[in-house]
């Protein structure tokens, strides 16, 4: 009796599909640009953190946590951004990285180590064959003050001593006062310098402000050919918040959506607990889903994290809390 | 992994981390075998013995058994109201109502978890929602009210104004201590008397508020609380010892009791159906509507009367529209009300679940397209899956008929101009949500909406200070705010 | 037999952004019961104290007003809560202090603590009673919202040592502004309790400031200081008042005087109010 067509949703109809057919679109002027991003969907920050507060309420227990842990930590990007940073230091993170609990070799080593340019050698030979990245920040990390030329100098010689990623800060007083243009050009010319690293480009949100204008900037960057966009450079007074982070991740899965490429996020910048990190692996799962599930397009960039999440894996296998002298405090 | 060796389309997955079952513990909610019925502060046998049960809609376990108030019992309870109000509560001055009052809150605060869990068992809704929803907005509710209980000559209804006397008050079985809430608090405030009916199938979390009550030392007679079946809210309804009826239900049911008090002297407000159109331009802020829309459907399994159950989109961006939302529905968590991670839960009672399938079958066979989510549904209990319905015309059952359920007909329209139209084309006026970035318009579209309350970017939010009500078929009187006031008044 | 235990005495201290620090002039004075006995040495407060104060106040004032109104309530329900506890405590210095046998101290602190009740119940009520939508001719949405001043200076009445406090501090608290209050000179200690209990009643740090002093001393710096938005000078008489207000008028302070036998309880509450109305086009 029924005539009209029914169907029933199938898990095939509704993930994030992506066209590997389709390409980027090619940006010819500003004003194709400034267009594009004007086209984008606004952001009602109401909705979003509301949406972010009810994904919060997630509860992750047993196996999905222990598994939760190990990847996460796969995801890290172990860092050290400091002025006091040394050789000796990265040395003993880069031991950290391969290996985050010595006693215990089913514990995954981490992403990538992140260094300032100068460092990277070191990490590189510290580092040797294993399948930990190094990564460099550049590009007159972290303010991005500095001329085009310097900035490209800087990439080269970080890509030169070994990284395979590269981590720059796109200069936000440009993108305040409108010279869109102008970043875009920035992305695209560091983009070339990497000459085969991938290219992560910190938005610093703390500082572009509004929801709005973090999306714009995630569009931005992934239009001139970041692999990866990232929140913050963790050295201003906002770092990575979960609704940031869902602005991004929104803007990686429509990108990827319409153009067939698959952008990563990196949020670094803050996130200190287990639970920090689970809450954002929460927002992963439930905006982007399984293709992002991977230190291939999800990165945290933080140094005390990786304590904590070894610290409550061994919570779970001993079942009980477990001191922080209980790991190096690399 | 290079391109190459990707197929053409890939499909990410979304929600394939599985989570794990996350309980809650049921261990905090005592029952007891069975209830009497609270008159004068205590919990009493009511007189004729009759019994029903009342099951747990998600396994349809035996929660408990709850006594079938008579006209005898619906007698005594309105006495004892009477009684209280006369020698007690009408004597109370305000600032001692206000302390009654907090303490209610303030109660409520304190046992929020046991009555997050009694509500989640007794009525079948994520455990999440009793606990972040339903639970904190009943204690803010008499927080609210607790405040204008020594403010009155404030309200705007003149220098003092004066109760009514004894109200009878029946609630409906989809948010049970939150409309308990919405009922007594403004009432007590008002210095009111009560005898509150909760629906049938969901007596229990009323009878524990009966506990804070007693805790609260809430003088006998103030608040009495009957549970029945519609024989004892008819005769609530026609006792002529009570001066004020105030029904939260169907407009089927609400019509009924308009009729029966008109004789009477009897004050009366009425919060009934809906058909709420959730109205999207084409500038909305495009994730954050589909959450919207998702909530106002899905929240609370669509068990709202403010439910935005139609979907008018602007036609330029209606594909885009669709193929996001099913995708978002597809997402939803549904099966045990007691996992934490359940996004909807089960389907209040067998009766209701008939008339979701029923009403829904109308939607196929009148020719709109039906998208269902996937997801297992759970053999024991009353389940329905999440299910959109697309090129729905105004002319469908499916667009005209409140279904109470987890059922969304999408439309289309236009301009501005015809979606004012199409969301006013209804008998009901509840609510309305209008989407856009454009204040200019958004405000434009409300101020012709035929809705008692509109929402902007947002849906299905409530506040003890916000007013809400219906117009036309969806009933008259307000609840919440200062408006909501001047149904407990002699004003 | 053992020996009679010695008793603990309290310091009584100021209440500044949260903490109690003594006066930063290290300064205190006595102060004594209404029949002449020795009750406690107090915190002398200085002109650095009250700067310290209003800066707290100022930088907590906008996170105090942003908190929604139902949490506001319930913070200031909380502080009845902690007094009712503490109730006889109170009483016996409220008793010391005003010279009130013990059944009329008890019934001034129940005035009290039911008052701040009442003020509790008003943090979400007065956008609704003083504030609404304006009818303006033309596609408009308009309306208008009570917001607060600012940081409130406090001067609390001389006589009623809590009472009078209660209705002086709480009136602007529950309006969103903060404030800085200089008690009663010569009977301090029940407001110096109040403010103790509200440290433990939620009160974010600054939200109300307590100091104790010689009035004359401290009143022209709290009346010139441009930081503070309005003042309330309860606590001086009329030929103070008014020099006060001349002071005053240099940074066009909202200036609350509080008139004999008032019987409006909400003069206060509406004393350092603003109104902030706003347009918005309505069309297709």
């Amino acid at each position: 009796m029924s005539t009209a067509p029914l169907r029933l949703v199938t898990g095939d109809d509704y993930g994030v599909k992506i066209d590997h057919a389709s390409s980027v679109p090619l940006m010819n002027s500003e004003a194709q640009l400034k267009s594009t991003l004007a086209a984008l969907a606004g952001v009602d920050a109401v909705g979003l953190e509301g949406r972010c507060a009810k994904l919060a309420t997630r509860s992750i227990k047993k196996t999905t946590k222990l598994a939760a842990i190990d990847l996460a930590i796969s995801m890290v990007d172990l860092t050290t951004l400091e002025g006091a940073d040394t050789r000796g230091r990265v040395r003993s993170l880069c031991a950290k990285a391969m290996r985050p609990d010595p006693r215990d070799l089913t514990v995954p080593s981490v992403a990538a180590v992140c260094v300032y340019p100068d460092l990277v050698a070191e990490a590189r030979s510290a580092l040797g064959t294993s399948k930990v990245s190094v990564a460099s920040v550049a590009t007159a990390f972290p303010s991005g003050r500095a001329s085009l030329k310097v900035k490209l100098l800087d990439v080269a010689e970080a890509v030169d001593a070994g990284a395979d990623e590269i981590d720059m800060v796109i200069d936000r007083g440009a993108f305040l006062s409108g010279r869109l243009g102008e970043v875009f050009e920035e992305i695209a010319a560091v983009k070339e310098a990497c000459r085969g690293a991938h290219l992560k480009v910190i938005l610093e949100t703390g500082e572009l402000v509004t929801y709005d204008n973090v999306r714009r900037a995630s569009w931005l960057a992934m239009l001139a050919g970041a692999d990866f966009v990232k929140t913050s450079t963790g050295k201003v007074g906002v770092n990575a918040t979960t609704p940031t982070a869902l602005v991004m991740l929104e803007g990686v899965r429509d990108f990827a959506e319409l153009t067939g490429k698959l952008v990563g996020v990196k949020v670094a910048g803050g996130i200190r607990t287990t639970k920090d990190a689970l809450r954002y692996l929460v927002l992963v799962n439930e905006t982007v889903g399984s293709s992002w599930l991977s230190p291939d397009r999800f990165r945290f960039g933080a140094s005390s994290l990786l304590n904590d999440l070894l610290m409550q894996r061994l919570k779970r296998q001993r079942g009980a809390y477990v001191r922080a002298d209980e790991f190096s405090g690399d | 992994m290079t391109e190459m060796d990707e197929p053409e389309l890939t499909n990410s997955r979304l929600g394939s981390l599985e989570y794990d079952p996350a309980p809650e513990s049921t261990a905090i909610a005592h029952f007891r075998p069975s209830y009497g019925i609270f008159i004068d502060g205590r919990f009493t046998d009511p007189s004729s013995h009759e019994q029903f049960v009342s099951l747990n809609p998600a396994n349809e376990e035996v929660l408990a058994t709850v006594a079938q108030s008579s006209r005898e019992d619906v007698d005594r309870a309105v006495a004892s109201a009477r009684h209280a109000y006369d020698t007690v509560w009408s004597r109370t001055s305000g600032p001692e109502r206000a302390k009654y009052l907090f303490r209610i809150a303030r109660l409520i605060q304190e046992r929020a978890r046991e009555l997050a869990v009694v509500e989640t068992l007794d009525n079948g809704k994520p455990i999440r929602e009793s606990r972040d929803v339903d639970v904190p907005l009943s204690a803010a509710h008499f927080f609210y009210y607790a405040g204008w209980a020594d403010k009155l000559g404030y309200a705007g209804f003149g220098p003092d104004p004066r109760p009514i006397g004894v109200a009878g008050q029946i609630i409906p079985w989809n948010f049970p201590l939150l409309m308990a809430a919405w009922k007594l608090a403004p009432a007590l405030a008002a210095g009111n008397t009560c005898v509150l009916k909760p629906a049938e199938t969901t007596s229990l979390s009323a009878l524990l508020l009966a506990e804070i009550l007693q805790q609260a030392d809430l003088p006998p007679g103030v608040v009495n609380i009957i549970t029945g079946d519609g024989a004892s809210g008819a005769a609530l309804v026609d006792h002529p010892g009570v001066d004020k009826i105030a029904f939260t239900g169907s407009t089927e049911v609400g019509r009924l009791i308009q009729q029966r008090v008109a004789p009477s002297q009897k004050r009366l407000t009425l919060e009934l159906g809906g058909k709420g159109a959730n109205i999207v331009f084409d500038d909305a802020p495009i994730d954050e509507m589909i959450e919207g829309i998702i909530d106002g459907i899905f929240f609370n399994q669509g068990h709202v009367c403010c439910a935005g159950s139609r979907l008018l989109v602007q036609e330029s961006i209606a594909d885009e529209v669709l193929r996001r939302l099913v995708r978002r529905m597809e997402q939803l968590r549904v099966g045990d009300p007691m996992d934490k991670n359940t996004d909807v839960g089960a389907i209040n009672s067998a009766a209701q679940l008939a008339r979701i399938r029923e009403l829904s079958s109308f939607g196929e066979s009148e020719g709109a397209t039906r998208y269902t989510s996937s997801c297992m549904l759970p053999d024991k209990g009353y389940w329905f899956a999440p299910t959109v319905f697309a090129n729905v015309s105004q002319s469908h059952r499916i667009a005209r008929e409140e279904i109470f359920g987890p059922v969304l007909s999408v439309l289309t329209f236009r301009t501005p101009e015809e979606a004012v139209v199409k969301a006013n084309n209804t008998n009901y006026g509840l609510a309305c949500g209008v989407w856009s970035e454009k204040g200019s318009r958004t405000l434009w579209v409300a101020q012709r909406l035929r809705a008692g309350v509109i929402w902007a970017n947002t849906y299905n939010k409530f506040d003890p200070s916000s007013p809400f009500g219906g117009v036309r078929e969806s009933g008259f009187g307000r609840e919440g705010g200062r408006h909501g006031l001047e149904a407990y008044l002699d004003v | 037999m053992s020996e009679p235990r010695l008793d603990v005495r309290k310091t009584y201290k100021l209440l500044i952004n949260g903490a109690f620090p003594r006066s930063e002039s290290g300064r205190s004075y006595k102060v004594f019961t209404q029949s002449g006995e020795f009750l406690a040495n107090v915190a002398q407060g200085s002109r650095k104290d009250l700067r310290d104060a209003v800066l707290a106040a100022r930088g907590v004032q906008a996170k105090w007003w942003a908190s929604s109104a139902y949490n506001r309530g319930q913070v200031i329900y909380r502080l009845a809560e902690m007094a009712e506890s503490r109730r006889d405590e109170l009483a016996v210095h409220v008793g010391a202090a005003e010279g009130l046998r013990a059944p009329e101290a008890f019934a001034s602190v129940a005035r009290a603590i039911d008052r701040i009740v009442w003020y509790a119940g008003w943090t979400d009520k007065i956008t609704q009673v003083y504030g609404g939508a304006n009818p303006v001719a033309g596609p408009f949405f308009n309306f208008s919202l009570p917001t607060p001043s600012g940081v409130v200076a406090v001067l609390a009445s001389q006589e009623s040592s809590l009472e009078g406090f209660v209705d002086a501090v709480l009136a602007p608290i529950a309006a969103g502004n903060t404030v800085v209050a200089l008690a009663s000179e010569l009977r301090p200690t029940p407001a110096v309790l109040l403010g103790e209990m509200s440290a433990t009643s939620d009160f974010p740090a600054g939200v109300l400031n307590i100091i104790t002093g010689v009035t004359s001393e401290l009143a022209p710096t709290l009346a010139s200081h441009e930081e503070i938005d309005g003042i309330d000078l309860a606590g001086v008489g009329v030929d103070q008042a008014s020099e006060l207000n001349v002071i005053a008028a240099g940074s066009i302070k909202r200036v609350f005087r509080p008139r004999q036998n008032d019987t409006d309880p909400t003069r206060r509450l509406r004393a350092f109010i603003e109104t902030s109305t706003v347009w918005h086009t309505i069309g297709q």
